[in-house]
């Protein structure tokens, strides 16, 4: 496709030719992921429903499949009501900074071998600083409201956030420790084999940890005391209505299927095919058989779906954590149970454990 | 030495650009009142000094001070600032008696700043420009190298410093209050009925009457 694009442009300055080619790419990338936002709502909303034994939105379109553009027309339409006191400038740049990040965090995301917007090699670390850039959002919206909830909201999701942050980085090191890299790409890679050589198994309290925190660190459900509408009302978003709203729960979604993708890239190897080693080799050069089992984006979607499921199943299932509850399974459970876990890491890897570190 | 052509040319546009934009932003963080507002400054300071960083080709480290300090001191230090209410007027009062001395100050510094990092020592003709990398160049890798071989124990004595900081940072919020009921959650979890509740048998006072 790309050469397509590259014949058309043919004589044109070869900045404009990447810059448009990036461009593209781009929109190939945000455009799935806000339809994947808009039904992941609606998929919460009829999972949940189902748990409950409800039915769940079924009167807009065809069982209710046309709910979630029906709700975005809504909150289009809707004013964007300034409180008084508010900050205006960053009331209105808050929701921003939160969609901004989540948004942004997708380049590196590598969906097969050769799908990557960049390929860079310091991705992992890249990663782990815009999902912290993130909190920003919530805590000036907290602020710039003017309000005694919403402010509550962006102190507690702070604290939160950086004490979560901590165990997720130190559940990265472990990644790149296992991975030798830090490119996704070639974390991905380092994971080929079979599924035993995941890094599921040999990480598995890391990625205990990993996909823990960031439930926490989106502010999902248990660990939404950001929003805790039962008992600061709905947190740092309180005062917001319509799009702006709206761009808060856009970056909120996002950020859930960002943590979704990463935690398969890192521990369920991305696009690998569970089949390896299981099957023949020559299982997959059958003609469509073997592309449905072989190593491809679907696999990838697969395991990305898979995670979103237990997010939506933990909200419908657990109630919400206490405050201090929180700050202590971050702070004396997940930070020690890493450092522990890179210890052992350490030394599988210098005496070269098999099947993953030989 | 100003060519105006080619990547070159880009480079030194986008540096000029966060070169402005993060001195523009480091004088806002000293003249703005309000304190959130200063902090947030700070921030795009420090952003803006990451791109620099990344155009000298130090990925590393720019992603680092992102990670590092925007995505966590600065965090802690808004969560603090906007927990004070800090009237401005006082602050301002003995802003005229102690300018003399604070000019002296920052003169004094200046000429220090000069005279340590001036152009003598680290002039462009002292250090010839670096090879640009190629693309798969790892810094992270390069800077990892360095720090656990040739620099190993300057880089461990720095990490002990930093243990002791923390350590003694915690030490200083250790106070004993004798008086304050706290939660053991291992005895909270350990709990059980037998503890707490007290079954008692009783014989109805008097029989119950039919309702009607």
């Amino acid at each position: 496709m790309t050469e397509v694009l590259l014949n058309v442009m043919d004589g044109w300055p070869q900045g404009l030719q990447t810059l448009i080619v990036i461009l593209i790419k781009i929109t190939l990338i945000l455009i799935p992921v806000m339809l994947g936002v808009a039904y992941l709502t609606f998929a919460e909303r009829k999972l949940i429903g189902y748990m409950q034994v409800r039915i769940g939105p079924n009167r807009v379109g065809p069982k209710g499949w046309l709910q979630p553009i029906a709700d975005a027309l809504k909150l289009m339409f809707k004013e964007i009501i300034l409180p008084t006191g508010a900050n205006r400038f960053l009331f209105l740049t808050a929701p921003v900074l939160a969609i901004g990040p989540a948004l942004a965090a997708w380049a590196v995301i590598p969906f097969t071998e050769g799908m990557v917007l960049a390929d860079i090699n310091a991705g992992l670390l890249y990663i782990l600083a815009l999902t912290s850039v993130g909190v920003y959002g919530v805590i000036i919206a907290g602020w710039a409201s003017n309000s005694r909830y919403a402010f509550l909201g962006a102190m507690r999701s702070a604290a939160q956030i950086v004490a979560y942050e901590i165990a997720m980085g130190f559940a990265l090191v472990g990644v790149l420790m296992a991975a030798g890299s830090l490119n996704l790409r070639e974390i991905v890679l380092a994971q080929q084999g079979s599924i035993l050589h995941w890094f599921l198994l040999p990480l598995w309290p890391l990625f205990l940890v990993y996909f823990i925190s960031g439930v926490a660190e989106t502010n999902r459900a248990p660990f939404d005391v950001a929003e805790g509408e039962s008992e600061i009302v709905a947190g740092f978003h309180v005062e917001y209505s319509g799009m702006a709203f709206a761009v808060f729960f856009l970056a909120e979604y996002a950020n859930m299927i960002l943590i979704a993708v990463l935690t398969a890239i890192m521990f369920l190897g991305g696009w690998l095919s569970p089949f390896h080693g299981i099957l023949p080799a020559s299982a997959f050069t059958l003609p469509v058989v073997g592309a449905l089992l072989g190593d491809g984006i679907h696999w990838f979607l697969i395991k990305v779906s898979l995670f979103l499921f237990i997010y939506l199943w933990l909200r419908a299932t657990f109630p919400r954590y206490r405050y201090d509850q929180i700050m202590r399974l971050g702070w004396k459970v997940f930070i020690p149970v890493t450092i522990v876990w890179l210890v052992v890491l350490g030394v599988a890897i210098k005496v070269n454990l098999g099947p993953w570190f030989d | 030495m100003l060519s105006l052509r080619g990547p070159f040319m880009t480079q030194q546009v986008v540096f000029y650009i966060f070169a402005a934009i993060m001195v523009f932003a480091g004088t806002m963080v000293i003249s703005v009142r309000n304190p959130v507002h200063a902090a947030l400054f700070l921030v795009l300071a420090f952003f803006s000094s990451a791109a620099v960083w990344l155009l000298l080709e130090a990925e590393f480290l720019a992603i680092a001070l992102v990670l590092v300090y925007v995505g966590a001191v600065m965090v802690l230090f808004l969560f603090v600032v906007m927990m004070l209410d800090i009237n401005m007027a006082p602050l301002r009062e003995g802003f005229i008696r102690y300018l003399p001395v604070g000019i002296v100050i920052a003169v004094l510094v200046a000429v220090q700043l000069v005279l340590v990092v001036g152009s003598s020592y680290f002039g462009l003709e002292s250090f010839p420009a670096p090879e640009p990398r190629p693309a798969e160049y790892s810094n992270t890798e390069a800077l990892g190298n360095v720090l656990y071989t040739t620099y190993v124990y300057p880089f461990e004595i720095a990490a002990v410093i930093l243990l002791v900081a923390i350590v003694a940072a915690i030490v200083l919020t250790m106070r004993r209050r004798p008086h304050v009921k706290r939660q053991r959650p291992d005895r909270q979890v350990a709990v059980r009925r037998s503890d707490r509740v007290r079954l008692v048998g009783m014989a109805p006072e008097k029989k119950p009457s039919v309702r009607r």
